[in-house]
């Protein structure tokens, strides 16, 4: 999914850098009045999670690119669409400039296909299902589900459109081919990611409800009985 | 899970690479990769005087072209799309080997792995010669946005949580009597992500709440900014690397 220096050419890449930017730029103004004490460590556990399971690559052979977790739902979910665009795009930024994943000159297409695009698909998909869905740990798993793996298919579909603008080689009639195949081996690749972002926020919202943004932010405040929280009294 | 450690790919050393200020050498790493991508692919002695310069920096670096070449295979998966290419590709077509093979697709498949690679090397330098800690330093000079810079901070320290974290879970795991081999490793792995999630947010929230105690206000200490910024002379020290490829890429765009 990183795309690497001289895939897409240089005025495409141009143009998308200038389009991440300013998406950037509006989740930093968005995201600093989100991030908080409780917020602040989230955010960074979050992009290190991430970090870690972008590791994990699945070459697809037939495309002749490969593929990993994104991790857009799971950071969308924990700390908002805002602060969770930007947990992605630091990701992609730490990954281009120390270990050459994706090239530096094509961070702009990376960071609008995974940081912006997949993060705001499963965010629109999380802000309509738990409104929809009963608010049990059922509804909450379907939900993040559902959101990683349509996140992770419109970003692997983001790449296939600029690839349609500007790839430095003319694929002619094999452009659709090559949507087919992305967007199958990520539809793959999103059932695995659907399977942990489930998990991990089902088991966190068990836990420290308090610490799911979405379920801060989506649902009208219940309740909440006033137990010591792990972490002590702030 | 202390700051200031080197990451992996560090390389200790006192050269002259190594002691420029870190946002010099982010910069200068960014544009010369720009430079490489902007040069057009038919111009094959470009990429060769690119493969000089980086192989020049290497070498003021001490860092090996053993060690260089071995981390640059990270690339493979990224740049497999260079090998599909000549059969994917459009146009004309050429026979070599009993393959027909599309000769537009050879051009890009080229671009890709020329461009990728020098990129690839261009980033293994700076991560060879600069700690995580210099790297986020040299972003916050270069006005980096806080939020980022802080996010990164965190990040960079909680993969040593999670990592540290995972293998307590492992270990407690065995002692218990499980004992998987290979793949099903990843079974009781999956099983625990959840809590391995908990577990290290809970141990990070306490090293941050820690942080915050101490005076942690979303920036790290002035004492950290070290020696200060760079000077003019560094700049133009680090200048000479964007400037040589820039002029590269201007002649090969000129010349073609």
């Amino acid at each position: 999914m990183h795309i690497s220096n001289g895939i897409i050419d240089g005025p495409v890449a141009a143009i998308f850098a200038a389009f991440a930017l300013a998406a950037l730029a509006f989740c930093v103004l968005r995201g600093r009045a989100d991030l908080d004490d409780r917020l602040a460590p989230m955010a960074g556990l979050v992009a290190a999670f991430i970090f870690a399971v972008q590791m994990l690559n699945f070459p697809i052979f037939t495309a002749g690119v490969s593929g990993h977790l994104l991790g857009g739902a799971l950071a969308a979910l924990l700390v908002g669409p805002w602060v969770g665009a930007l947990c992605v795009a630091v990701v992609l930024v730490v990954q281009a400039l120390v270990f050459g994943d994706g090239g530096v000159a094509m961070l702009g297409l990376n960071i609008t296909n995974m940081a912006i695009l997949g993060t705001a698909a499963a965010y629109l998909l999380i802000a309509l299902l738990l409104r929809v869905l009963p608010r049990t740990p059922a509804g909450l798993a379907v939900t993040a589900f559902v959101s990683s793996l349509v996140s992770v298919v419109v970003a692997s579909q983001g790449f296939v459109f600029q690839y349609w603008l500007g790839g430095t080689t003319d694929l002619g009639g094999n452009l659709g081919g090559l949507a087919g195949t992305m967007a199958f081996a990520h539809l793959l690749i999103g059932i695995g990611e659907g399977l942990i972002t489930a998990t991990t926020v089902v088991t966190v919202a068990k836990v420290r409800p308090d610490l799911v943004y979405a379920l801060r932010a989506l649902k009208p405040a219940a309740p909440v009985p006033a137990v010591p929280v792990a972490g002590g009294v702030r | 899970m202390g700051a200031g450690h080197g990451h992996v790919l560090y390389r200790e050393s006192g050269s002259p690479v190594h002691r420029l200020p870190p946002e010099v050498k982010i910069t200068a790493m960014v544009l010369f990769t720009v430079a490489v991508v902007a040069t057009p692919r038919e111009a094959y002695w470009a990429f060769g005087g690119y493969a000089l310069l980086v192989a020049a920096v290497a070498a003021l670096a001490r860092v090996g072209p053993r060690w260089l070449l071995g981390r640059a295979l990270i690339e493979l998966p990224f740049v497999l799309f260079a090998f599909a290419l000549p059969f994917l590709g459009a146009g004309e077509r050429v026979d070599v080997a009993g393959l027909s093979l599309s000769v537009d697709g050879l051009h890009g498949a080229w671009n890709i792995l020329a461009k990728g690679t020098l990129g690839v090397l261009a980033s293994l330098l700076l991560a060879a010669t600069t700690t995580t800690r210099d790297l986020i330093l040299g972003l916050d000079r270069l006005r980096c946005p806080q939020i980022l810079t802080q996010i990164a901070t965190f990040m960079l320290r909680y993969l040593e949580v999670l990592v540290g974290e995972a293998r307590r879970m492992r270990v407690a795991r065995v002692s218990r009597g499980d004992d998987p081999r290979f793949l099903w490793q990843l079974r009781g792995f999956a099983a625990g992500v959840g809590a391995l999630f908990l577990r290290a947010f809970e141990r990070g929230e306490r090293v941050y709440l820690a942080m915050v105690s101490r005076g942690y206000t979303g920036r790290m200490p002035a004492v950290w900014q070290g020696s200060g910024a760079a000077t003019a002379g560094q700049w133009a020290v680090a200048a000479t690397v964007p400037v040589i490829a820039a002029s590269i890429a201007a002649a090969a765009l000129v010349l073609q």
